[in-house]
């Protein structure tokens, strides 16, 4: 067949390595590409928050591997503060950009959403690999500011691109949080260590990264609408397909807000204009304009960088999260063997979420000295995301109920999604709250909160696309026994890591502190504090099986079928893994929604979007009852 | 492999319920008068947050207890695509629940902040830096002295730009730590030299940031007194978790002794006071 | 499992030629394939509008700094307007004219008079870019720089934007232009066609954007 039809391929397959594994426009190299780099940055973010925990529980403990690594630091092998802070900063921006951002978009979005709508490729496929390459650049100019920072050659020549690129403080990045709040972030080095070219690499890495990620976004959101194929109704996509969609507006329309906060923040750091910087600031026994490391600024505003931070920073939590929803949603309802329950409502809700996660930026702002007016709209748009949220949990009990579940690990992830979503989203009811903000701001029940919905429940999502997806991209199943104590030790793991945290929170534990010691109020937290650490230590250990896992299957992996898990949608219609253009030039079209399982009468208890031999309901849409 | 999970699900559930319950780890006694009201609601939150968190585990346990697959191909699941009925039922209780409670959490909110400060209060200037508070007082005039940027002089010691030719300024103290009367609302000026603090006392159930350019004013009443400890509560910096100070909350007598003090006593007093009273951190 | 797939070859053209936007595919009357040039037309104009929304959300984004920053300070030094910016308001206003006759040549299937009005519709844009640099030169001999004041601050980092996303639609012009001498078509197809109507929607808005920053500008405050 594919002989008859090779005329009509707009690119057809390359031949060269190159054009086939680094530069190519195949939407599934692409995303292959970004879950590797996905896959590096959490390597690196995990072993930062290695290093972060170690600091926290035994302060003051001589590790030689890092003296050896950074003299400056860690001298004597003594972590000292500004190293642990800057540990967080880059452990936050890696995670939220180069792993929360770039996997479950980037990675599984690119891959399925066009198989999954019966189109050949993206929209425009050579747009599609910019984006991975800038992306990927942002992500070396993250690295570089590691580099530059840690090492005291390489800091001396950045030093020569002018007064606000001093680096070598020995750290590994700057010391403001992946939040970067001015003016700490923007008066350069003398605000602190890692604050001089360290900082100036920060921006300019999350400005590439904003390019890169809006060049995916106008692909997917193109690609959705304009390339279905035949049947393929907007009510008969995957919520997989709904939750990418959403994600990609949402990115199109919140990363440009951060791009423009962070051309003003780098005026601010290279040229000296006063867009966040107010005048009269004394810093380090210098007054502004008394130096020419300190020049002289004039009436900026500190919170205009928070408003178009957090702008952007609300969506970019439903970014990281809505895939893993999508994802869940379709893993439930496949290893269920059960429609997905409330597809409609299960869109509105992605929809809803959504949209007012442009309205509620300011509830990281309560108390920064905004209006506090405003803070009483925010507070309550705030607690009403979580109906939505309450409305996806429910129809994802909904789906489970009266199901006959097969618990492959795929949907075991799935399933720890739905139990991890609800015990991190909860406590936005807390968080959310302005009054009950004046006791919890900036304390650790806001990690703890944050960490389980927007980091392990998206990574969990994660997980339980890759052991599901694993089959269709490498043509091998991934080992489920190996998988299954990856999951029991990681769920357990990070409830013992974050559930532990908010606790932490109510005593009054501050983020963002290098040591405990310091405070009376906080030396009955010892004990939570070293259980933590230790529960951290494993499920990071824990998850050198995971990798294993994936680097053993892709070689050794069982062999997988076309359809391994007896699933409907498109992807599972095409070979594992699917040829150049994926269906074989041949384009599927579509008779049914995405979840008719355990349809009566049928011959099967599935029954693909593709198979017209079968009646379901009226017209093929998912009817309600 | 469905009942092992339920069970996971359901004992990792309790343990956290029990690491709330039983308060081992809590918050310290609320000092100020808006506390209790705030704690209460906190308490209806976490109840609520209880009650919706456990019930999600527990049928999320029970259907992958009681919905496992059997093996046998022709005993097939529910076909259904949902319930419009249900759908509206759950949207609509969790909306009056969610919103409701939105609503209610506002009212402290509203004591605090959107009330003009009480006339009469007891007036602080807070000037935070890198990694040092540094609290201003007007002295017996109840006027605070000028102060100006060009001034400061942190080698100097004059870390708020105090103008001591300034007739304001001769009674005015500058001291490292907070001393507030007991029952009397305070107001205090907050500000900021260089970078974006936080002024955090956890029994007070008080937080607010301190920004640079600005100057922001908030206020509160002490209800117990006593030494706590105050800490900044945004990152500003390496130092940022030894950036430490006192706040002392006294009766009407000791204060109104200490406020009578000439400048040059001021700081010394408070050091016997800050002796005196041990630090209460629960 | 491929007894059960229904498949449908790709040279079947079942699309009813229908060119709605975004496009009636999928829903389940009218199937729609990629390589149907109406798709790929469809498909330029519509990442065309997407693209615009990203753009007018970084601009909306500077824009309430702008308003913000204005409204917060003391500092604010109100610039008087360079003249020299009617000159360049007038001269991209007449390049959004130029560009609506190339594209009437082009439906008239008139190649030359096509590529002779997108040639025109360049200069126009870069003399637009001359222009703004000639208001630059005129601030910066008034001793007014990027760091003078807010208003300057912003005056140079807005032009700047500006002229950043214009250099994009100048290198597009090129692209059609080079486009149509290159290919000697005869006849309208309808992927040229697209190309001319992302380009001149991108343009116009440019063009748009410019005359809403030449008001925000120097008619707030």
């Amino acid at each position: 067949m594919s002989e008859t039809h090779e005329g009509v391929h707009r690119h057809p397959a390359p031949t060269g390595f190159i054009r086939k594994y680094i530069f190519s426009i195949d939407h599934k190299v692409i995303g292959i590409q970004y879950l590797i780099l996905a896959l590096a940055a959490v390597l690196v973010g995990m072993i930062m928050s290695l290093l972060m925990r170690l600091n926290l529980s035994w302060p003051g403990t001589h590790w030689p591997i890092l003296e050896t690594l950074f003299p400056n630091g860690a001298p004597g092998g003594v972590m000292n503060p500004e190293f642990y802070l800057s540990l967080v900063t880059m452990h936050g921006t890696i995670m939220v950009f180069f792993v929360l951002t770039t996997a479950p978009q980037g990675g599984f979005g690119n891959y399925f959403l066009p198989i999954q709508i019966g189109a050949e490729d993206m929209a425009f496929p050579l747009l599609n690999m910019l984006s991975f390459w800038v992306t990927l650049v942002g992500f070396i100019v993250i690295l570089l500011a590691i580099v530059v920072e840690g090492n005291a050659r390489v800091g001396e020549w950045f030093a020569a691109l002018g007064p606000s690129w001093a680096g070598g403080s020995g750290t590994v990045g700057p010391i403001g949080g992946w939040t970067g709040y001015a003016p700490l972030s923007a008066l350069g080095k003398i605000a602190g260590p890692g604050q001089g070219a360290g900082m100036n690499l920060w921006v300019i890495s999350i400005a590439i990264f904003c390019v890169g990620s809006l060049l995916g976004a106008l692909n997917f959101i193109t690609t959705l609408l304009n390339m279905r194929t035949k049947g393929m109704s907007l009510m008969r996509m995957p919520l997989t397909c709904w939750a990418w969609f959403t994600t990609a507006v949402l990115a199109l329309l919140s990363f440009p807000v951060l791009l423009g906060g962070g051309i003003l923040l780098l005026l601010d750091r290279i040229a000296g204009t006063s867009f966040f910087i107010p005048g009269g600031l004394y810093v380090s026994g210098l007054l502004s304009g008394s130096n020419p490391n300190f020049p002289l600024h004039t009436g900026g505003s500190p919170i205009l960088w928070q408003h178009l931070f957090w702008f952007f920073g609300h969506p970019e939590v439903y970014i990281a999260i809505l895939p893993g929803m999508g994802a869940t949603s379709h893993i439930l309802a496949t290893f269920a063997r059960k429609p997905v329950f409330g597809y409609r409502a299960m869109v509105f809700a992605i929809f809803a979420i959504g949209l007012l996660g442009f309205f509620v930026w300011g509830h990281h702002m309560f108390i920064s000295g905004m209006s506090p007016y405003s803070a009483v709209a925010f507070s309550v748009l705030t607690l009403s995301i979580g109906v939505p949220s309450a409305v996806k949990t429910f129809n994802w009990l909904g789906t489970l109920w009266g199901g006959r579940i097969r618990f492959t690990c795929a949907m075991l992830f799935a399933l720890g999604f739905v139990s991890l979503f609800v015990a991190g989203g909860i406590s936005g009811l807390i968080l959310g709250q302005s009054s009950l903000d004046l006791a919890m701001h900036d304390t650790y029940i806001v990690p703890a909160h944050f960490h389980l919905v927007m980091g392990v429940a998206s990574i969990f999502g994660m997980f339980a696309a890759l052991y599901f997806w694993f089959p269709k991209m490498f043509g091998r199943l991934m080992n489920e026994s190996i998988g299954k104590v990856h999951f029991w030790i990681t769920f357990v793991g990070v409830y013992c890591i974050f559930v532990p945290m908010h606790v932490m929170g109510l005593v009054g534990m501050p983020r963002r502190y290098a040591q405990f010691t310091e405070y009376e109020f906080l030396h009955g937290l010892h004990p939570l504090v070293l259980f933590v650490s230790i529960s951290a230590i494993i499920t990071i250990s824990a998850q050198l099986i995971f990798y294993f896992n994936v680097v053993w299957s892709v070689f050794k992996g069982e062999k997988a079928s076309a359809n391994p898990w007896e699933a409907t949608t498109l992807e599972w219609n095409t070979p594992s893994p699917p040829p150049h253009d994926n269906f074989a030039g041949v384009l599927p079209v579509v008779y049914h929604g995405p979840y008719e399982f355990a349809v009566p009468g049928a011959p099967k208890d599935f029954v693909m979007q593709t198979d017209n031999s079968v009646e379901v309901g009226t017209n093929g849409h998912n009817g309600h009852h | 492999m469905g009942r092992a999970l339920a069970v996971i699900i359901w004992i990792l559930t309790a343990l956290s319920v029990l690491l709330f319950v039983s308060k081992k780890w809590w918050f310290p006694t609320a000092i100020s008068e808006h506390g209790p009201a705030l704690d209460r609601q906190f308490m209806i939150t976490i109840v609520i947050v209880g009650i919706s968190f456990t019930a999600a585990q527990i049928g999320l346990g029970y259907a992958v207890w009681k919905f496992r697959d059997t093996g046998n191909p022709s005993d097939r699941g529910l076909y259904t695509h949902g319930s419009n009925k249900l759908e509206m039922i759950w949207t609509v209780i969790t909306a009056v629940i969610f919103i409701s409670l939105g609503v209610m959490g506002q009212s402290v909110w509203a004591s605090l902040r959107l009330n003009d400060v009480p006339p009469g209060s007891y007036s602080v200037e807070v000037v935070a830096q890198q990694f040092q508070w540094n609290f201003h007082y007007p002295g017996k005039d109840g006027v605070f002295g000028h102060t100006d940027p060009k001034l400061i002089d942190d080698g100097g010691l004059n870390f708020i730009g105090l103008d001591s030719s300034d007739p304001n300024a001769k009674d005015d103290a500058v001291t490292a730590s907070l001393v507030i009367p007991l029952n009397h609302p305070v107001e205090l000026k907050l500000r900021s030299k260089d970078v974006i603090h936080n002024i955090w006392v956890p029994p007070l159930r008080f937080k607010q940031d301190l920004v640079p350019g600005m100057e922001i004013k908030v206020h509160f009443t002490a209800t117990k007194p006593g030494k706590y400890e105050l800490a900044c509560a945004e990152l500003c910096g390496q130092l940022h978790f030894k950036m430490k100070s006192f706040m002392l909350v006294l009766p009407d007598n000791e204060l109104n002794e200490l406020k009578a003090l000439p400048q040059e006593q001021f700081q010394a007093r408070m050091t016997e006071l800050l002796a005196k009273y041990p630090l209460v951190t629960n | 499992m491929a007894t059960m797939v229904t498949t449908r070859p790709v040279t079947t053209k079942s699309n009813t030629g229908g060119t709605k936007f975004p496009g009636p595919n999928g829903n389940g009357k009218n199937g729609h394939h990629r390589f149907e040039p109406d798709s790929n037309a469809n498909r330029y104009r519509l990442g065309m509008w997407v693209a615009l929304a990203s753009i007018a959300m970084l601009f909306t984004a500077l824009s309430s700094a702008y308003i913000v920053r204005a409204g917060s300070s003391n500092d604010w030094v109100s610039l008087t307007m360079p003249r020299v910016l009617l000159l360049s308001t007038a001269i991209l206003l007449a390049s959004s004219v130029t560009l609506e006759l190339a594209r009437r040549n082009l439906k008239a299937a008139s190649f030359n008079g096509y590529a002779r009005w997108i040639l025109i519709t360049m200069l126009l844009g870069l003399s637009f870019l001359g222009t703004q640099l000639l208001a630059w030169r005129a601030l910066a001999r008034q001793g007014v720089y990027l760091v003078s004041n807010p208003h300057s601050s912003f005056f140079y980092l807005l032009t700047a934007a500006h002229a950043v996303h214009l250099i994009g639609g100048l290198l597009a012009l090129i692209f059609l232009w080079i486009r149509t001498l290159v290919k000697r078509e005869v006849k309208v197809t309808v992927t040229g066609q697209a190309a001319a109507d992302a380009v001149s929607i991108y343009w116009h808005f440019m063009d748009g954007l410019w005359i809403y920053l030449f008001l925000l500008l120097f008619l707030w405050r």
